[in-house]
């Protein structure tokens, strides 16, 4: 034990609060610092935990900066081509319909070059998640404008900010799929604050159980940053995030379905 | 139970697939193999063995959905014909970087563009040089007739599996629309969750608490070790060469000359021969049935024992390259094609021949 | 009432000096380390012992350094 300002009487096995789950492999997050990613990960992992369902669910990686993902979470994993991941978690499922599926995508993956596969999964109801990062932007390759970059916002391919008149709107993939009969539930969150992690953990939860009742997609997308493409520090972003994402992507169920008694 | 029927050639790769213990197909209709994805749909194979079937939004979605099923350790499969598989290429290329094994289907139509729906060669290059972006083959089949056609299905799995690898089956619009006797093989159970347990131990299945977490991916971003995934692809490679070259030899014991040719081409070709022959010219065909890999010791053989090879096939001149290659200048080696949808006929191959190295 | 003591341990060589659980702390117990650690980052450490427990520094915490003890007197 290293040595600590507080009483070590405290810091013991049967008072532990809180540690890393160890459904989070050891190895150390490529992430840069602050990125939601990390957080996300781990509150996914923790609602595979905590249902006990590890040895049952199969995952699926983007290409993005979450493409090593399957070096972080503890699961078996496959890593999709760019955008492609609605098509295998597909495939997964209807060969193994007892498993739990879930893609975990960016918005560059899900909502550019992975459209048609993420409206089809969708449209299909395939029994599945898809967990949604949205941070505006593509992170990995250096900052370029994302489906999602929202209206004047820079970026590396939109350096003026972007022009809607010339380069299009700001795409709500969320309120899209939820339009479809083939998802049971949608819902937008984050992950920047104690109360947003556990709001979206407890959406995590809720999405893994609904495929045991096999009504369709659910769809869970998490407004996230990007302090490195945003150029800002982690909390300037989340503050940022708060003040000019959150208004373009209102946090919240958008569709949830009927309670069973 | 074996049973002998009269069947199209696409219909005939769909009631092998159920046979041979096929866990799923996922396709995109195009002409001319729609009645691969018909004739299930028809068959309700989820009701005879559990297999899976679905229609996807796209070429590129069913070989990614391909790719997902090969990685739980399934044996899965599509087709497609020539602009669809040209949108599968990505997709195989990630299926050969993770080493999956998985059956493609393609029913060439002439090109190039959305070309023809007529029977074509065409896509030799694409099929046997690797086709998307990387270092990578392809096991590559090429079946002659509709018997074929069904008995490729499993044997492509087969090697698929041996060397967990893609393997395709090359054919085109005519073998896959034609009617054909073919003595179907009898059922064979799908593997069951032991066996897949077993037989593909990398497999995403569920990590139990006893073993690491599988992961199918292509991606190994230090160069060092992505060289060695590449010599490892390149040693897998190798030994295909070395114990899965398959071809039929016929008339070739006392030929003069050769025709070289696969699938169609090579049934046109076998006509030929007889047209030939009655003339009293020595002609015989080499009929390569793996085109990866390709046949190249026979080739290099008979080369040294012929005047000269006509490689006949229904393009510009794609396998004579290889064949050129192989025969090592040991006899002049010419091309004959036809292309966009035309089958040459016997007597204009023999015709080429005559002119090409008798004088005529 | 009984009153509630926390402890938290920060993995410092994990740490990446993001801040994110600066403002997260309702005690303000959290503060970055004139020091770096092996990777260059000015990590996170504990200024004073007011904490109570109550793992919101942990839950944001991207990269999951920070394990949360708690205690009744």
């Amino acid at each position: 034990m290293a040595e600590t300002i507080f009483d070590p009487n405290i810091i013991k096995d049967q008072n532990l609060v809180y540690k890393r789950t160890d459904h989070m492999k050891e190895k150390a997050l490529s992430y840069c610092p602050g990125c939601g990613h990390g957080t996300a990960h781990r509150i996914l992992m923790e609602v595979i935990e905590e249902m006990g369902i590890q040895e049952k669910t199969i995952g699926v990686s983007p290409v993005g900066c979450s493409v090593l993902a399957y070096d972080f979470m503890n699961v078996d994993m496959q890593g999709a081509a760019h955008g492609r991941a609605p098509a295998l978690a597909t495939a997964i499922k209807r060969l193994m319909p007892d498993k739990f599926v879930f893609t975990y995508q960016g918005d560059g993956d899900l909502a550019a070059i992975g459209t048609a596969e993420t409206i089809h999964a969708c449209n299909r109801g395939e029994h599945i998640t898809i967990i949604f990062i949205n941070n505006g932007i593509y992170g990995m390759t250096g900052g370029q404008m994302a489906p999602t970059t929202l209206p004047g916002m820079r970026s590396s391919t939109s350096p003026y900010g972007r022009d809607e008149a010339t380069m299009g709107h700001p795409l709500r993939m969320t309120e899209l799929v939820a339009t479809l009969p083939g998802t049971c539930f949608v819902t937008r969150q984050a992950v920047h604050t104690p109360g947003n992690v556990r709001k979206a953990k407890r959406a995590l939860r809720t999405a893994f159980e609904l495929q045991t009742r096999k009504i369709g997609v659910s769809f869970v997308e998490i407004v996230s940053n990007c302090n490195s493409g945003w150029k800002m520090t982690p909390v300037k972003a989340n503050t940022w995030m708060e003040e000019n994402m959150f208004p373009y992507y209102p946090l919240g169920d958008i569709k949830v379905p009927e309670k069973i008694d | 139970m074996k049973e002998l029927r009269l069947m199209k050639g696409n219909e005939a790769i769909a009631e092998a697939a159920i046979r041979c213990g096929c866990d799923a197909y996922f396709g995109y209709p195009i002409t001319p193999q729609s009645e691969i994805l018909e004739y299930l749909m028809v068959e309700k194979p989820h009701e005879r063995t559990g297999m899976v079937v679905l229609q996807a939004e796209s070429e590129v979605a069913s070989i990614n959905m391909v790719y997902a099923g090969a990685g739980c350790g399934r044996k899965v499969m599509t087709s497609s014909s020539s602009p669809g598989v040209s949108l599968m290429q990505e997709g195989l290329s990630y299926c050969a970087g993770a080493e999956l094994p998985c059956l493609l289907v393609n029913v060439v139509r002439g090109g190039p563009g959305l070309g023809t729906i007529q029977p074509s060669q065409a896509d030799y290059f694409q099929s046997t040089k690797g086709g998307g972006h990387g270092d990578y083959r392809l096991i590559v089949l090429a079946p002659s007739s509709v018997q074929e056609m069904c008995d490729f299905v499993g044997l492509g799995f087969d090697l698929a599996f041996k060397y967990r690898n893609p393997a395709l089956i090359l054919t085109d619009g005519a073998i896959g629309q034609m009617m054909e006797k073919v003595m179907l093989p009898a059922s064979v159970n799908r593997w069951t969750e032991e066996e897949i347990k077993q037989q593909t131990p990398w497999a995403t299945t569920g990590k139990p608490a006893d073993r690491p977490a599988n992961v199918i991916t292509s991606l190994e971003l230090d160069s060092a070790k992505q060289e060695k995934v590449n010599q490892k692809l390149q040693a897998k490679y190798a030994e295909m060469e070395k114990n899965e070259v398959r071809f039929e030899r016929i008339q070739c014991d006392d030929a003069e000359y050769l025709f070289v040719a696969f699938g169609t081409s090579a049934r046109i070709c076998q006509k030929s021969i007889d047209l030939a022959r009655a003339k009293g010219i020595k002609v015989g065909l080499l009929r390569p049935i793996t085109l990866f890999p390709f046949p190249k010791d026979e080739i290099e053989k008979l080369a040294g024992q012929v005047k000269g090879m006509l490689s006949v096939e229904m393009n510009a001149g794609q396998m004579v390259e290889d064949i050129r290659l192989n025969a090592k200048g040991k006899c002049p080696v010419e091309h004959y094609g036809r292309f966009g949808g035309i089958m040459p006929s016997p007597d204009e191959v023999l015709k080429v021949l005559e002119q090409k190295f008798i004088g005529g | 009432m009984a009153k509630v003591k926390g402890a938290i341990v920060i993995d410092i060589q994990r740490c990446k000096g993001c801040e994110v659980c600066v403002p997260a702390c309702p005690k303000d117990v959290i503060g970055m380390s004139t020091n770096v650690n092996n990777k260059g980052y000015h990590y996170a450490e504990p200024k004073h012992d007011d904490c109570i427990g109550c793992a919101n520094c942990a839950i944001v915490c991207p990269d999951g350094v920070i394990t949360v003890y708690r205690a009744k007197d």
